[in-house]
């Protein structure tokens, strides 16, 4: 029989030995999936890095300097990012074909920011079957917006179609009887922004008089926009990628034709775009954007793009801050960070989405001030405000309120 | 009616780029009896090379001057290089180098100069040609330089011993040879001179279609089937053939209800081989008899 | 210019290649078949479907063979005859509902017509123009399968989506496996059939054609016949392998079958040695490897090192594979005997 003094001991040292036993086990919480271990996380990407999407390379590499840079200052949680990254050359078959190896030869914990529609659609049955997160899609189209049916996939920037219907609304606000003609890619880029448009007009679609698409492979659309002033539209609006933006600002100078030119945001980008076609034909030119723009000196003591400066210098100084699509892979990546951050020790592809899914008002060093990123269960695009700008001088002048493209708004 | 002559005129200005592109195309052809399709990527290449030394400050008509030195020597030089020890291999395997040549030269400019399009400038300006909307002094001077070139190849091929040299070497190259001509170095200035030809392409369509690495691409097949529609032996047929094929485009693309836009080059390569089947030596080219 | 016409013996665009040549010998064919059928079940599911893959462009390479390497006809367009095939198999999967298997023959006859038709006004055209044509019909093939008024069969610039089908009777294999081995039957039949088909009479009348087609006509052989039978069974063949192809990327779209498709195909034929049956596994696998190892050499310059390592083919191997393939046989050949 033990003493009164032993039992006690007993009990003390069990009750001890107990509570190190099962905080020991809550400490030792750390759940990992393929991809994630104690020192590292291994992230996916496929990126257009050669082909007919080729200028859009510069993503993948910014975000592969922006992870050098995390890496260097600690890692997130103390784990290094390991960044895997494939080239498809924008071609859907070999999407999958690197989204396989990702997924199945590197054991990637998320595939993140692969890049183009047609890849993405490509791939978005493999990696809902396989369970592993398709995050922060870089591209606009609205499908990726869809957690019922596709629960690991997630957009990042606003989409086309939203974007579309926040010009149908400043059109019916300040113009509505404009006269509007249309030049759209003739792809998913360009078909979806046209769709967001007429919804957003609703029943006065009609204020559309022409549209003209136009393919690629096409060398020039200089007799597209011939055609379009011929209709006697007063409101341009230019559906269109970079290289075609700049001829359509040009021709639009040549042919003495001034109206109402409207350019998409992928086209906006000042250095890009706007210097090649001439700033002196550029002028009064109306676009939307979620992000700074790089060659907007009001921005050049702005913490967060002051951050982004300082990234360049030291860990891509090959890098054109002039190029939306730099801006654009800081704020992706800044993005992943923040969420693989939240994950803390609980790395499984499920928590990845969970955590995604949770956003609440992420401000990123780039995205205009306004503009936040909110996610949830049933919402899975996280930047959905723009703000309308006015291209005078050299850069753009915003004007309004960051408005959300929501149809019901 | 407006819109019919509009069109015309657009389709003119925009055939101006293919007739370049396609006289470069025929000059290749008369040396090499084969399409080069690296020929796009060479005047790509020959471009950027312009504008590089008009960004060290040497001026428009300097850097030009330079720009053709330069690429005939590179003409010459990838010949020499490359493709001579294909010689003997059969046509296709030259045809897999110059697919080889195209992914080369693309992949390279790509990485010194970046996918960003860049401006480049125009000698004629860019202001209505003669009030037209429609035509700007720039595409004007372009179809000008075009028939300037037309006029030089002519005299060239008819007039000059060489040009008489190099047309032997390409058609009869056994029989050129017995007279004493040297076929090797023939087939390098023939490369040197498209190069040469191909580069003032480039340097003419840039300002319309802004320069970046895959600015050709799209120009090249319409200068192949220019090319081909006029003649592939016949300069001359080569710029009428990118005229026709910039006016036929365009009314094709106003007139044809429903899917003319979409299908705007589909259809003109089908006018095309329509009129091969009629004319298999183009419109303007000579007939090509076959011995057993 | 000032002649009036332009004689010329013109050496045929396609070198002759001798029939016997065109196939390989019984002993290395049973190793390449046993390697064929014992890889797979060593390996991960994405190498499978990477052989997958391998076969599939192997056999579009295969039909490539029978028209330039067979019949002579310079073709660069197979890509149409592929994105073809693709969407007949998506569409009567998705939107019919029909079994896949059954799909394929559908494909390959639908295809067959297609070839069949395009080779008519083809007849009049040779060698560069002939290029010409098949190129347009290339770069004409994404374009139509946007079009809109197709969009409700074809899903139109989004694609569409095919359902990868299960092993059957519940054998217990991935469906990469499955559809690996399904594949492969379907490639052995095909080459079978191919090599029975060069070596008939028919294939006498195509390599005749190829090699002069004047002396071809003036013997009696139905040139225009057999030149659009070329042409037929060539698509015919591709269609198929654009099925499969489908099937196994669970996805058409009109971006995957463009001009670059084409030229990759025809590529794959000049490593693998034209006309040469055997190669176009070899061409194949140039074409879907190589870019993955120039990528692994620079992202950046991908491109420049993919043309660099081809350029290193042709000039060590003129004449693909198949040169490779004789210099080995006669080193066997010294072997034996020394």
């Amino acid at each position: 029989m033990l003493s009164r003094q032993e039992l006690r001991i007993a009990a003390f040292s069990t009750a001890v030995i107990l509570l190190s036993a099962t905080s020991g086990a809550a400490l030792a919480q750390k759940k990992y999936d393929t991809g994630a271990t104690d020192t590292e996380i291994k992230i996916g990407n496929i990126m257009p890095y050669s082909g007919p999407a080729s200028a859009y390379g510069v993503i993948g590499k910014t975000e592969e300097a922006y992870f050098k840079k995390i890496n260097a200052e600690g890692g997130v949680n103390g784990r290094k990012i390991d960044f895997v990254t494939y080239d498809d050359g924008y071609s859907p078959p070999k999407a999958v074909e690197q989204a396989r190896k990702l997924v199945e030869s590197d054991e990637v914990l998320v595939v993140f920011n692969p890049l183009g529609t047609p890849s993405n659609s490509a791939i978005q049955k493999y990696l809902n079957s396989k369970k592993v997160p398709q995050l922060f899609v870089a591209t606009g189209a609205t499908k990726w917006n869809d957690p019922k049916s596709f629960p690991w996939t997630m957009g990042w920037q606003p989409s086309y179609q939203s974007e579309g219907r926040i010009y149908a609304k400043f059109l019916l606000k300040e113009k509505p009887d404009a006269k509007i003609a249309v030049l759209f890619q003739n792809d998913d880029f360009g078909k979806d922004y046209l769709k967001g448009l007429k919804d957003g007009l609703g029943a006065k679609a009609s204020m559309i008089v022409a549209e003209e698409s136009y393919e690629t492979t096409e060398p020039t659309i200089d007799n597209h926009i011939v055609k379009l002033k011929a209709t006697g539209a007063d409101t341009f609006m230019s559906v269109t990628t970079p290289k075609f933006a700049a001829q359509a600002i040009k021709k639009l100078a040549e042919i003495e034709w001034k109206p109402l030119h409207i350019v998409v945001n992928v086209s906006a980008s000042v250095g890009s775009v706007l210097k090649p076609a001439g700033f002196e034909n550029s002028q009064g030119i109306l676009s939307a954007a979620y992000a700074k723009d790089g060659a907007d000196s009001q921005w050049d003591n702005d913490p967060g793009m002051k951050k982004f400066y300082a990234f360049l210098e030291k860990y891509y100084p090959e890098g054109n801050k002039l190029d939306g699509s730099v801006v654009y892979g800081y704020g992706a990546a800044q993005t992943l960070v923040k969420v693989l951050q939240m994950c803390g020790d609980d790395l499984t592809r499920a928590n990845v989405m969970k955590q995604a899914a949770s956003l609440k008002d992420f401000t990123p060093d780039t995205l205009l001030p306004g503009v936040k990123i909110n996610t949830s269960d049933t919402d899975f695009a996280p930047i959905e405000q723009l703000q309308m700008m006015r291209f005078k001088g050299e850069k753009w002048d915003l004007f309004g309120d960051t408005i959300s493209g929501e149809l019901n708004n | 009616m407006e819109l019919f002559t509009n069109q015309i005129l657009a389709g003119i200005a925009t055939g101006a780029i293919y007739a370049c592109m396609a006289l470069a195309v025929v000059m290749i052809y008369q040396a090499i009896d084969h399409l080069n399709f690296a020929q796009g990527e060479m005047a790509m290449f020959s471009t950027f090379i312009s504008w590089q030394l008009m960004q060290w400050g040497i001026p428009y008509w300097g850097a030009f001057v330079l720009t053709l030195a330069i690429s005939f020597a590179g003409g010459i030089a990838i010949e020499r290089l490359l493709f001579k020890p294909l010689a003997k291999a059969p046509i296709l395997t030259n045809v897999a180098g110059f697919i080889a040549l195209f992914a080369i030269i693309n992949s390279v400019a790509g990485l010194i100069w970046d996918f960003t399009i860049k401006q480049y400038p125009t000698p004629f300006g860019s202001h209505p040609f003669l009030g037209s909307q429609l035509i700007s002094t720039h595409q004007a001077g372009m179809i000008g330089v075009t028939i300037l070139l037309l006029i030089g190849l002519f005299f060239f091929f008819q007039f000059t011993r060489i040009g008489l040299a190099m047309r032997a070497a390409a058609s009869l190259p056994e029989s050129a040879r017995l007279v004493g001509i040297n076929t090797s170095w023939m087939i390098a200035l023939g490369w040197g001179m498209a190069a040469a030809i191909g580069s003032i392409a480039g340097m003419l369509i840039a300002p319309v279609v802004f320069l970046e690495p895959n600015m050709m691409g799209g120009v090249l097949i319409y200068g192949f089937a220019a090319a081909v529609l006029g003649g592939l032996t016949s300069p001359f047929g080569a710029v009428i053939g990118g005229f026709l094929v910039g006016i036929f485009e365009n009314l094709a693309g106003t007139y044809i209800p429903g899917v003319g836009n979409e299908l705007k080059l589909p259809i003109a390569l089908a006018l095309i081989i329509t009129v091969l089947v009629v004319k298999p030596a183009g419109l303007f080219g000579r007939p090509i008899v076959k011995r057993v | 210019m000032s002649a009036i016409q332009e004689v010329v013996t013109e050496a045929p665009t396609v070198e002759a290649v001798p029939k016997r040549a065109m196939t390989l010998g019984a002993g290395s064919s049973l190793v390449m078949l046993a390697l064929l059928i014992l890889v797979p079940l060593f390996v991960k599911n994405f190498i499978i479907f990477q052989l997958t893959m391998l076969l599939i462009y192997g056999l579009a390479v295969l039909a490539l063979n029978i028209l330039t390497g067979g019949s002579g006809q310079f073709s660069l367009g197979q890509s149409a005859f592929y994105g073809v095939g693709a969407y007949t198999s998506a569409i009567l999967m998705e939107h019919v509902g029909m079994n896949y298997a059954l799909t394929l023959p559908i494909a390959g006859v639908i295809c067959f017509a297609f070839g069949f038709l395009f080779g008519q006004p083809a007849l009049r055209l040779s060698g560069v123009y002939l290029a010409l044509a098949t190129f347009a019909l290339a770069t004409a093939m994404p374009q139509l399968l946007k079009l809109g008024y197709f969009e409700p069969w074809t899903g139109g610039v989004q694609g569409l989506v095919v359902t990868k089908p299960d092993a059957p009777f519940g054998l217990p294999m991935s469906q990469d496996m499955w559809l690996y081995y399904f594949t492969l039957a379907v490639t052995i039949a095909i080459y079978i059939f191919s090599v029975n088909l060069l070596k008939s009479r028919s294939g006498r009348a195509f390599m005749a054609i190829r090699d002069n087609e004047i002396a071809a006509s003036a013997m009696g052989v139905d040139v225009a016949l057999y030149k659009t039978l070329a042409f037929g069974v060539s698509a015919g063949i591709t269609g198929v392998a654009g099925g499969l192809g489908a099937i196994a990327v669970q996805f058409v779209a009109p971006d995957s079958y463009t001009i670059t498709l084409a030229i990759s195909l025809f590529l794959g034929m000049v490593v693998g040695g034209v006309g040469w049956l055997p190669g176009s596994i070899v061409g194949s696998a140039f074409i879907i490897f190589v870019p993955n190892i120039a990528e692994g050499i620079s992202k950046g310059l991908s491109g420049a090192v993919f043309g660099v390592l081809l350029f290193l083919v042709i000039f060590l191997v003129p004449h693909g594979a198949r040169q490779v393939a004789i210099v080995a046989q006669q080193m066997l050949g010294k072997l034996k005997k020394g």
